[in-house]
């Protein structure tokens, strides 16, 4: 799949974001930041530290609300409407883009109810159906063969590789259309890397995804468009090979050859 | 070079001595305390401790009406107080940590951690004994119940504090309203540690004595009615340990030795509490 060019043309836009403004108090952190994110493809935000990369994944599910001194200015377009608008319910909206954090975040609850708290949120199961949600969330996230006979043990008890496959199971449980990874593999090591680099390119089928890494091997590896970002700005985005076999922009060019950043 | 090295090693040894002769020094008085409740509590130890009431100078005896009013006392303002307390370390941990009503209520219940207990005594004494014109148990519930509200609200704060933001952060992101996170995230997240404060709250308040002095008072008999007043260990102890009745004494001694064995076990219990489930 990755090594097929694919272009805009193919897939259509999941997320319009357009003039996107973001403070935090008085700090411009995003300026006028335009992209739009593909369905059923993965989008990676790369870029230096403090570049905002992260702070853009965190508008897509209004993670900044929690914080009083953070606000949007702009358009983010899903499902056709604004989900920066005052009267969206966040809550809903969290059940459509879910999120996967950079340190692996079990809650103090069994495996099997680390997955069942998310999807009890948005819909009402029966034991059985919930059974086989938790199973196939569990085979997304290819770690239903590591845990299936230890269901009831508590999800801290896992290492740390499996702990960031179970929030990605918990994530997807919900059966979100976008899921949202803030550098996911930063805390853990390179096998367990490559085994969530291997799931991400198998849930892009169900899943739009959206990653943000500081490692550009991993952009590279595993996702179809790049958006390069510098100081709060959009520098650059496309396809991935394109961003890093012949960026147009020099900065672009510097950052990902190494002589920067 | 050499003597560098030599003068770090000694520096040590010194450090290293002073540190362990602090620690023996401070555990010296703990055992001392031990020892010497234990001996003299020993004479007085029997069953008849625990199964016969509290008796007249140069009578025979036990504390059986002291101990069940302390378990009842202790217990329902343990009752009271956890909740109030484990509620408002709730809300100042997780709803209203940078408010003005926030800071304002973490400012007086600085206050109230660190008001001496016959303050509180004598507040419940003004404020419903005088009102009621009577000694009685509730009172002095409501006396150690307010002792237990700030120590259980500074520790379940504390213990909620330390969840970390990223936890609550993963649970927001799955669409999650904020009372069923803490239910079911950070407050399972922070259990030990709350319950750890509870049981220190519990073991604290159990020697109290000032509070009870002027609320509940003693009684001679038994009752387990709350408009009496009750019979408690700390008071009976203090009554009997300063008169002249060799039989009093010795069972002042054993009541002293029950309340430092239970608050001991009550510690015990809490370290083991806290160190367990380390995730």
């Amino acid at each position: 799949m990755n090594d097929i060019d694919i272009t805009p043309l193919e897939s259509t836009s999941q997320i319009s974001i357009r003039r996107l403004n973001f403070h935090y108090g008085k700090y411009q952190a995003l300026k006028n930041i335009q992209l739009d994110v593909m369905s059923h493809r993965i989008t990676s935000f790369i870029g230096p530290s403090g570049c905002g990369k992260s702070t853009l994944l965190r508008t897509l599910n209004r993670m900044y609300d929690l914080y009083p001194d953070q606000r949007a200015e702009g358009e983010i377009l899903f499902d056709g409407s604004n989900i920066l608008d005052r009267g969206v319910n966040v809550n809903d909206l969290r059940a459509k883009i879910g999120m996967v954090f950079q340190k692996p975040t079990p809650f103090p609850m069994s495996i099997y109810e680390n997955i069942a708290f998310g999807v009890r949120l948005h819909e009402q199961l029966s034991r059985i159906e919930m059974d086989d949600r938790v199973e196939w969330a569990l085979h997304k996230a290819a770690l239903w063969d590591e845990v299936k006979d230890k269901l009831q043990q508590s999800g801290m008890s896992l290492s740390g590789g499996q702990q960031q496959r179970l929030c990605i199971a918990r994530g997807i449980a919900v059966k979100p259309r976008v899921l949202l990874l803030d550098e996911p593999t930063s805390a853990l090591d390179p096998i367990s890397t490559m085994r969530i680099e291997e799931l991400l390119n198998e849930l892009k089928d169900d899943f739009t995804i959206v990653i943000v890494t500081h490692n550009m091997q991993q952009a590279a590896r595993v996702s179809d468009f790049t958006a390069y970002m510098y100081l709060g700005e959009l520098i650059e985005f496309g396809v991935t090979d394109e961003i890093f076999l012949k960026p147009k922009m020099k900065q672009t060019e510097d950052y990902i050859t190494g002589r920067f950043g | 070079m050499m003597n560098l090295k030599l003068r770090r090693r000694w520096i040590n040894r010194v450090a290293l001595m002073l540190s362990i002769l602090a620690m023996a020094f401070g555990l010296l008085w703990l055992i001392w305390i031990l020892s010497t409740t234990l001996q003299l509590g020993m004479s007085g130890l029997s069953w008849t401790l625990f199964t016969r009431m509290t008796p007249p100078p140069g009578g025979e005896g036990g504390l059986a009406n002291a101990i069940v009013g302390s378990l009842v006392m202790v217990g329902l303002a343990t009752a009271i107080g956890t909740p109030i307390g484990a509620l408002a370390g709730v809300y100042l941990a997780e709803y209203g940590q940078r408010s003005w009503l926030g800071h304002a209520t973490r400012f007086i219940n600085d206050l109230l951690l660190s008001a001496p207990s016959i303050v509180i005594g004598l507040f419940v004494y003004a404020v419903y004994v005088e009102r009621t014109s009577k000694f009685s148990a509730f009172a002095g519930v409501i006396a150690l119940a307010l002792i237990v509200v700030p120590v259980v609200l500074r520790t379940s704060e504390n213990m909620l504090r330390l969840v970390p933001d990223s936890l609550r952060e993963a649970a927001f992101a799955l669409g999650a309203p904020q009372w069923k996170i803490i239910l079911r995230v950070t407050l399972p997240a922070a259990r030990a540690g709350i319950l750890t404060g509870i049981l220190l709250a519990v073991a604290r308040i159990s020697g109290e004595t000032a509070p009870l002095l002027f609320t509940a008072l003693s009684n001679q008999f038994w009752s387990l009615r709350l408009d009496e007043p009750m019979a408690n260990l700390p008071v009976t102890i203090f009554k009997f340990a300063m008169s002249p009745f060799k039989g009093w004494q010795e069972l002042a001694w054993a009541g002293v030795f029950l309340i430092t064995i239970g608050v001991l076990g009550l510690n015990i219990v809490a370290r083991l509490m806290f160190r367990s489930p380390k995730h």
